[in-house]
């Protein structure tokens, strides 16, 4: 029965994250980019949110809630309203937690997830793009072949997010030479897998990522997500693809608000600049687009959660939203004119992360 | 929760309408795009039997029936309108029923009204109801209309000339209809000043004086009436004939446009689906399938584009439903009834043009359908409030202007 209400367990999660988001995140958005660091005690309160711990069996110490792609949407929309990098570090544990529950052999959930289940943060991470200007979830360059009753893996990843203090790693990686992928749970220190110097890029700066190189990285076959037969990666993959375009919904959010509050308070030519069509009419569109977005956002996350085939409104959502993102963000700076092109302002750090997600591929996962 | 699942009885509804409009409506669009101002009598006859038991008495407006039970009217009537627009908007806007006047009447009329005017369209013979706000010399500013409405006795006089009026020849001349006339009793009062009045079919002084020839959407009669000396009774006019110093009266009228806006973006909507189920027909033909997931950098700009322009029609269908939703739930639907017939007027139109140009000459040809639909989606964007009128609309209730802080 069509509904455009959240239920009242969902606005209270949307609520709770967002009341962090706004006191606790967005004050430190710009620090953390022009240092590069997170503090430590915010992603400790963040952890404390339980959004990874929520989904993991209470077996495994967990709270054993159902894993839903719309809950999450809601909430990831929040986070990276206040600030994309802060978000994809928080959030970083459910790149491998998220595919365990969805996928994972007895024995996987067993060995992995009680240690996401401490009072600590702990780093986990997946390893999902590649350097090439043609990437593609299609055809992944990184592989996996079977030798000997084991796997080895090699190739280059990048954007893989807090690799350097990752407990484990969910590698993404072509098996064999068609194009069946597979994803590989590797642990910590695996000989082979090597973590390179951390990235510098254009936006996202609050947020350690990594390029990792596969140089004969021999695993156990036991370490293969789902075991010998697999898993739906496709699934994961457009798990990841709603949370990006939710992300890029509260990246595009944070830049529509902070531009149609600015413009209601600069004056030019006697009355606000929002009060000129040429301003008031972005605005709107903005308004619009944003909410054309979260709705597609919405509905392919609730295909998901039908446990439906969901790859055609995953990849529209996503694509819609990363233009729609890169749009807003854009007129964000250009309603605030010389002033958003100054780093006083987040106009300008929402321009530069909003770009990103073009490129951006399994930096969360809903 | 949010959920995208249409309730059965709506798609139940979506499959009967689906299959008018498919064997009804597409055999013959293309005739009645070419016999501008001529009717499809058995069309015409076929869908007012089919209908005039279930003619709504009362239109948009709260839902909400009995507690537990929200209503899906409003989903269910947005929901056919994709589908009929789907078969020919033209055709779709031609079908006999109270039309935008029975909606003022059903939002501003008092039961006696809504009983006299409405109650003739559950039998008989067809008949149309019509809407005339636009004028020559204004059209968006609706305050600034000039047609004029003096009380003499147990009479109002109506003077003046609306243009583009839908359906305005069937309704005033053609059938026992009646043209809902927004007009002015208070010059000096403005906004405060301008009501409605109903005036029923053949009343002298009423006279269709034009039909327009049109780009698209021909199978609409679309009228120029002019009123002199119009004399209808009193009790003809909605709501309070007093002139107030507020504009309750003039929002109250306005009011009506949010439950018409998310049926014009349905319709907006449906000839969108149409361009783009022929599109993707004919690359079918040629082998050409769109790869979901493949990396964007290496799918061909036809992929690219189709893939856009089936995410805009998506999302546009999505802010319907929801304008749709919140006016079955009883709730304000101002701001995102706007924001539906914004973005969906503004995304058939860029799909059908772009639709066009993707098939080539297939596209522009007049032995396929697509270049009708390109000139019937352009309306879209224009009548209920152009494009700008809707983002004003937009932008003034996101940043909280009065329309005189933001105009
Ligand atoms: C790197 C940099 C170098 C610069 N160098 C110089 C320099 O050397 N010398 C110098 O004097 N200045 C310089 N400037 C200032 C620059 O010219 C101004 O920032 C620019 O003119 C815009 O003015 P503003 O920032 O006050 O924006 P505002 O005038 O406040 O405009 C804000 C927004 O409102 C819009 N707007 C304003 N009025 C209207 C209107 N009537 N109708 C519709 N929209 C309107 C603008 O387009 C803009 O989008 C520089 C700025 C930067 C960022
Ligand atoms: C086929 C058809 C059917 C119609 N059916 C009906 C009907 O049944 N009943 C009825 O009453 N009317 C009807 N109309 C009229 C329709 O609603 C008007 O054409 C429409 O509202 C625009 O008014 P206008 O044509 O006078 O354009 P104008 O108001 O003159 O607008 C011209 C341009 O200026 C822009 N503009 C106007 N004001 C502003 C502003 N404040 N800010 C920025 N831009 C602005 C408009 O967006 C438009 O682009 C119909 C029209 C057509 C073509």
């Amino acid at each position: 029965m069509v509904s455009f209400e959240p239920s009242e367990e969902q606005q209270l999660v949307r609520d709770t994250v967002a009341a962090f988001a706004q006191e606790q995140v967005r004050p430190q958005a710009r620090a953390s980019d022009e240092s590069g660091e997170i503090p430590a005690s915010l992603v400790e309160q963040g952890w404390e949110l339980g959004l990874t711990q929520a989904l993991i069996p209470e077996a495994y110490g967990g709270a054993g809630e159902a894993h839903s792609a719309v809950t999450s949407a809601l909430f990831i929309e929040e986070l990276a309203w206040a600030d994309l990098s802060i978000a994809c570090h928080l959030l970083a544990p459910r790149l491998l937690v998220v595919p365990l529950i969805e996928a994972g052999t007895e024995e996987q959930k067993r060995r992995l997830l009680p240690r996401y289940t401490q009072a600590s943060f702990a780093a986990a991470t997946a390893a999902v793009v590649e350097p090439r200007w043609d990437f593609d979830l299609a055809s992944l360059s990184v592989t996996a072949t079977r030798r000997n009753g084991s796997y080895v893996l090699s190739g280059t990843k990048c954007f893989v997010p807090l690799a350097a203090e990752a407990e484990h790693v969910a590698v993404f990686a072509r098996v064999g030479n068609g194009d069946e992928v597979g994803v590989f749970l590797l642990e910590r220190g695996t000989a082979g897998m090597n973590i390179l110097e951390r990235e510098k890029n254009m936006g996202l700066k609050g947020l350690a990522t990594y390029e990792v190189a596969f140089e004969q990285c021999r695993i156990p076959t036991e370490q293969r997500l789902g075991g010998a037969a697999g898993c739906d990666v496709n699934r994961l993959l457009n798990l990841q693809r709603v949370a990006l375009a939710a992300a890029a919904v509260g990246v595009a959010r944070a830049a529509f608000e902070y531009a149609r509050d600015y413009a209601k308070e600069r004056k030019a030519f006697g009355v606000a600049i929002a009060q000129k069509q040429a301003i008031a009419f972005m605005l709107a569109e903005m308004a619009i687009e944003i909410d054309a977005a979260r709705l597609l956002t919405w509905e392919a996350a609730w295909k998901l959660d039908r446990g439906e085939d969901a790859t055609r409104e995953a990849v529209l959502a996503k694509q819609y939203a990363a233009n729609m993102a890169l749009m807003v963000a854009d007129r964000g700076v250009q309603i605030l004119g010389g002033h958003g092109y100054i780093r006083d302002h987040l106009v300008e750090l929402f321009l530069r992360n909003a770009r990103g997600f073009a490129t951006f591929e399994g930096l969360l996962t809903a | 929760m949010i959920d995208f699942e249409l309730p059965p009885q709506v798609q139940q509804a979506r499959d009967m309408v689906h299959m008018v409009a498919e064997t009804m409506m597409r055999p013959i669009a293309r005739e009645y795009d070419e016999r501008e101002h001529e009717k499809p009598w058995d069309f015409l006859h076929t869908m007012w039997e089919a209908s005039k038991a279930t003619n709504p008495v009362s239109f948009g407006g709260g839902g909400k029936k009995e507690p537990g039970t929200p209503s899906v009217r409003n989903l269910q009537t947005v929901v056919s309108i994709e589908e009929l627009s789907w078969g020919d908007a033209g055709l779709y806007l031609s079908i006999p029923n109270p039309g935008l006047g029975g909606a003022a009447i059903a939002a501003a009329g008092t039961a006696e009204q809504r009983e006299r005017f409405l109650a003739r369209f559950r039998s008989g013979p067809p008949k149309w109801g019509a809407m005339a706000i636009t004028e020559p010399h204004c059209g968006s500013d609706t305050a600034a209309i000039a047609t004029t409405a003096v009380r003499d006795g147990d009479h109002w006089v109506l003077n003046g000339t609306k243009i583009f009026v839908t359906s305005g020849k069937m309704a005033a001349q053609e059938s026992d209809g009646f043209v809902v006339v927004w007009a002015t009793v208070d010059k000096s009062a403005g906004r405060a000043g301008i009501k409605a009045f109903v005036v029923e079919r053949g009343t002298p002084g009423m006279t269709v004086v034009k039909v327009e020839d049109k780009m698209g959407i021909r199978a609409s009669d679309t009228a120029m009436i002019v009123f002199e000396n119009c004399r209808i009774p009193l009790d003809n006019i909605l709501g309070n004939p007093e002139v107030q110093r507020s504009t309750e009266g003039f929002k109250g009228a306005m009011a009506t446009f949010d439950a018409t806006r998310p049926a014009v973006a349905a319709s907006a909507i449906g000839i969108g689906r149409a361009a783009l189920d022929f599109v993707r027909a004919e690359l079918e033909k040629q082998g050409v399938k769109i790869r979901y997931g493949v990396s964007r950098n290496k799918l061909t700009a036809i992929e690219r584009d189709f893939m856009d322009m089936e995410a805009t029609l998506q999302a546009a269908r999505l802010l319907t439903w929801r304008a749709a939703w919140l006016m079955d739930q009883g709730r304000h639907n101002n701001l995102e009834a706007s924001m539906a017939k914004a973005k969906a007027g503004l995304a058939v139109t860029q799909v059908t043009q772009k639709a066009v140009e993707l098939l080539g000459p297939l596209g522009y040809s007049r032995k396929y359908l697509l270049e009708k639909w390109m000139r019937d989606a352009k309306i879209n964007d224009i009548f209920e409030g152009t494009q700008q009128i809707n983002l004003l609309i937009v932008a003034r209730r996101i940043l909280g202007y009065s329309s005189k802080e933001l105009n």
